[in-house]
């Protein structure tokens, strides 16, 4: 799987890792990110 | 579809959902087999395209204290259809 070029659904959650960390590495690898959440369940 | 989910139980949930469906049948996906591909960003297949410094700065620290292969293992089972 290569992330260069590809759409993203960034889903995070708080006790893990944030949305909008895995947003900032998949853009940092060349994907683009369509959407990106962090979910909680506490 | 890349996750940060903490365990490998909500690995799975989340892989199955944005899959097969969910699998509580609780949610609006219940019974909808979108077949996204998902993978979780600590994977190594992942991890290998990421850049080192945000990989440090965003992922490592959670990384951490995460059961990392468990996780892998339940995202790369509902990958290849094994659940």
């Amino acid at each position: 799987m290569d992330l260069k070029g590809k759409k993203i659904i960034a889903l995070g959650e708080r006790d893990g890792i944030q949305g909008s960390a895995i947003a900032q590495c998949a853009k940092g690898a060349g994907a683009e990110v369509v959407l990106e959440k962090t979910y909680c369940f506490v | 579809m890349l996750l940060g989910t903490p365990t490998a139980d909500s690995s799975r949930l989340y892989a199955l959902t944005v899959t097969s469906g969910d699998p509580a049948w609780a949610g609006a996906l219940a019974g909808v087999a979108l077949g996204l591909p998902v993978y979780h960003i600590t994977e190594d297949e992942v991890k290998a395209q990421l850049a080192a410094a945000d990989y440090e700065q965003q992922v490592a620290l959670m990384e951490s204290v995460m059961d990392v292969a468990g996780i892998g293992e339940a995202v790369r089972g509902v990958r290849e259809g094994k659940g």
